[in-house]
């Protein structure tokens, strides 16, 4: 069991709902609306199902034969003049990525988005061995800023608004407090992140795909930010999770068709880059990172969670996510992704995370790749429940509850005990009284006078499977 | 918006013997319910058996993960229902249980049968018995439908909107058949509207923000009633319309397609 303290998702999503009443419904809203992009967009491509299902397939059989797609991948990437590294875990990663910095002299770094190395926690890692560490994607940028991670996995900085970005700005960067204007403020982040670009010995990215038979990663992003950060400074150095792999470059149009249209409601990103080896004159390094991977790979039950493309339509989709902001979540990865990956990394820390949903079902129909994403979250919570890490109250009352439901003669009592109307639901749900949290924004259900066993017997007592 | 009318009335065997499953909290708390969905189907001339020893499915316990507490009840459920050639229920989430969440049971021939043949009542009514009409129904109201997450995206009561295909509602079906009726469109009709079970207290402030804009939608556009295959959500909603005088009846569509008793 590890030491780390246990996140409670339900107590922070209710801090971010009761903050203010501008918040949460602003990031309802803009989830919402993505959504309805992202359904449009999905109902103008008459083979959407299809392509689910090929995509899901191609991960699927990437996945089981992942040794053979690696070493492929590393022996071309190689022979187009790329250096591979092989990180096993975080520290691995970090380590390998400082080791070249050192090498190069490189004291300042530009870095497009990735979740990896926020996954590696690289940043603070870099920062405390005196590399300047500066983020190129805006809401990233936002972010780091405001000394926050991201907030999800799309839009980093999805919970503020305008309003909060101005201000920010304001105290950051020497803006007008009293100008929200987008235009203005992604102007003013953009004058202010040029000589940054300029000034780096070094730009990183993540990957989006990385193509097996060419040694090819993709980049894929709306600002363009990674390729500056790629093309400026003489050194690139790309962090890849293993389960990045593609076999072909055909198979990208599987992908590509399905990443922004479930990601954004847009048929493409305005950026989708190819870096196949270094550019004239520059160098390349890609980082292949397991970081417990390979672990969740052996996983009967979760495996299927490493075919995630990191779209984030889940989190869109998600009712508890969209009322909850991502930070609730406590981890790199927040919303129903989330939920499944962070337990692979430290179950008790993340143990409560499985009861942060409704169980609705829909980021499952919702994902691209066809992760059985909400049926993975109910197989955490037996997980959970197996280790003994349900809350106390919900573990202790289930022991009567089970109990009565299979006895049904103590069930009979149950029922015809005339139990007062405002201690009712307690027992339905939790068979606790004392921590009802019911009745705080809801009236109480009146149980009926007679249950409907009751009417039956004194109405249709010599019809059907009687067994008195 | 509807699947392709189905026009053959298909005839059950005489001797074919339904099991009714009526859920706990819809025994104690909506006996009504019960009561219409025993009538409804046996209108249609059908064999009705309710056995008396039914208890709980085990949903609670099972969708905590807490498999040790529900397999209990739900071994008691396979005993209780196992000789019925069907099982229907008025009640989406507690038939998904049984038909997708009974998987850590031993699988014996009862257990797979008991799975098999359980069937949510309008899905019954929809696709089993292929109900043509209710002429006995009439409800003179404007309706807002609300299926259950778990009727829409486990037993495929309605097309999901993340799902691309021709749209679907078996429960708007059905309801287009009774007279006087008048379903309204919502904003966000298959958006969970918060019950989720224990979610519901142990996620207490989420599922209540989920609840009243569900309520807040309902009433934009004008439903005097909502219409649910699954109580349970309806518990929730009816709480927290309730709570914030919300001016909405929720009612369970066996009482609507049976005319009452509400």
């Amino acid at each position: 069991m590890s030491t780390a303290k246990q996140v409670d998702p339900a107590a922070a999503a209710e801090l971010f709902i009761i903050h203010d009443q501008i918040h949460e419904p602003m990031h309802d809203r803009f989830l919402w609306a993505t959504m309805q992009r992202r359904h449009a967009e999905a109902a103008a491509v008459p083979e959407w199902e299809e392509l689910r299902e090929i995509a899901s397939k191609i991960k699927e059989h990437t996945l089981t034969h992942l040794d053979h797609y690696l070493e492929e991948f590393e022996a071309n990437a190689t022979k187009r003049g790329a250096h591979v590294h092989w990180a096993v875990d975080a520290a691995d990663h970090n380590q390998i990525v400082y080791s070249i910095l050192q090498d190069h002299g490189v004291t300042d770094l530009i870095k497009s988005k990735s979740m990896l190395q926020e996954e590696c926690q690289m940043t603070p890692f870099l920062q405390q061995r005196g590399i300047k560490v500066i983020e190129s994607d805006l809401g990233e940028r936002i972010q780091q800023l405001d000394g926050q991670p991201p907030s999800h996995i799309v839009f980093p900085c999805i919970h503020k608004t305008r309003e909060d970005v101005a201000q920010l700005f304001a105290r950051t960067i020497g803006t007008d407090p009293n100008n929200e204007d987008p235009h203005f403020l992604t102007e003013e982040m953009r004058n202010n992140a040029r000589p940054r670009f300029l000034a780096a010995g070094a730009g990183m990215t993540g990957g989006n795909f990385a193509i097996a038979e060419t040694g090819t990663f993709m980049v894929c992003t709306n600002e363009g930010n990674a390729d500056i950060g790629a093309a400026v400074p003489p050194l690139h150095i790309a962090s890849v999770g293993i389960e990045k792999m593609i076999p072909r470059v055909e198979d990208m149009g599987v992908f590509l068709r399905l990443l922004a249209r479930s990601a954004e409601g847009a048929p493409l990103t305005q950026y989708s880059s190819h870096f196949t080896g270094p550019r004239k004159g520059g160098e390349l390094h890609i980082v292949l990172v397991d970081n417990g991977r390979s672990r969740r790979l052996g996983m009967p039950e979760f495996w299927h969670s490493l075919k995630c493309i990191r779209c984030g339509a889940c989190m869109n989709t998600c009712p508890v996510y969209r009322r909850s902001g991502g930070l609730a979540y406590g981890a790199t990865y927040s919303g129903p992704i989330g939920v499944i990956l962070d337990p692979t990394f430290d179950e008790f820390k993340y143990s409560e995370l499985p009861f942060h949903s409704s169980l609705c079902g829909s980021c499952s129909e919702v994902c691209p790749v066809k992760i059985d994403i909400s049926d993975q979250i109910l197989k955490w919570r037996r997980v959970m429940a197996g280790k003994g890490y349900l809350p106390l109250a919900k573990k202790l009352s289930f022991a009567v509850a089970g109990h009565v439901f299979a006895h049904p003669e103590e069930y009979h009592v149950v029922e015809q005990a005339a139990e007062p109307a405002m201690s009712y639901a307690p027992h339905f749900l939790l068979f606790n009284r004392t921590l009802n949290p019911w009745v705080r924004d809801r009236e109480l259900p009146q149980p009926a006078k007679k249950s409907f066993r009751e009417w039956y017997l004194a109405n249709r007592s010599k019809h059907g499977n009687v067994q008195q | 918006m509807t699947q392709p009318e189905t026009t053959v009335q298909r005839t059950l065997p005489d001797n074919m013997r339904i099991g009714l499953f009526i859920p706990c909290y819809i025994d104690l708390i909506y006996p009504e319910v019960g009561i219409a969905t025993l009538q409804l189907l046996e209108r249609f001339g059908l064999n009705v058996g309710y056995p008396l020893n039914q208890t709980c499915c085990g949903q609670p316990m099972s969708n905590s993960g807490d498999e040790k507490n529900a397999q209990p009840a739900e071994r008691l459920f396979v005993e209780n229902f196992k000789e019925f050639d069907c099982i229907v229920g008025p009640a989406g989430s507690c038939v998904k249980q049984v038909r997708c969440h009974f998987d850590r049971l031993e699988q014996t021939e009862d257990v797979k049968h008991v799975r098999q043949n359980t069937y949510e009542l309008v899905e019954f009514l929809h696709d089993i018995l292929k109900v043509e009409s209710f002429p006995w129904a009439e409800f003179r109201h404007s309706v807002a439908i609300h299926n259950s997450c778990s009727s829409i995206r486990g037993l495929s009561i309605a097309k999901p909107s993340e799902i691309m295909g021709v749209p679907f509602d078996k429960t708007a079906n059905l309801l287009s058949k009774v007279k006087g009726i008048v379903v309204v469109p919502v904003d966000r009709p298959d958006d969970c509207c918060g019950f989720g079970g224990t979610f519901c207290v142990t996620d207490e402030a989420v599922s209540a923000r989920m609840g009243i804009e569900k309520a807040h939608d309902h009433v934009r556009h004008g439903a005097e009633y909502v219409v649910s295959p699954d109580m349970s959500c309806l518990m929730h909603q009816h709480g927290i319309a309730q709570r914030a005088s919300l001016d909405l009846k929720y009612i369970h569509v066996a009482q609507v397609l049976n005319g009452g008793p509400y």
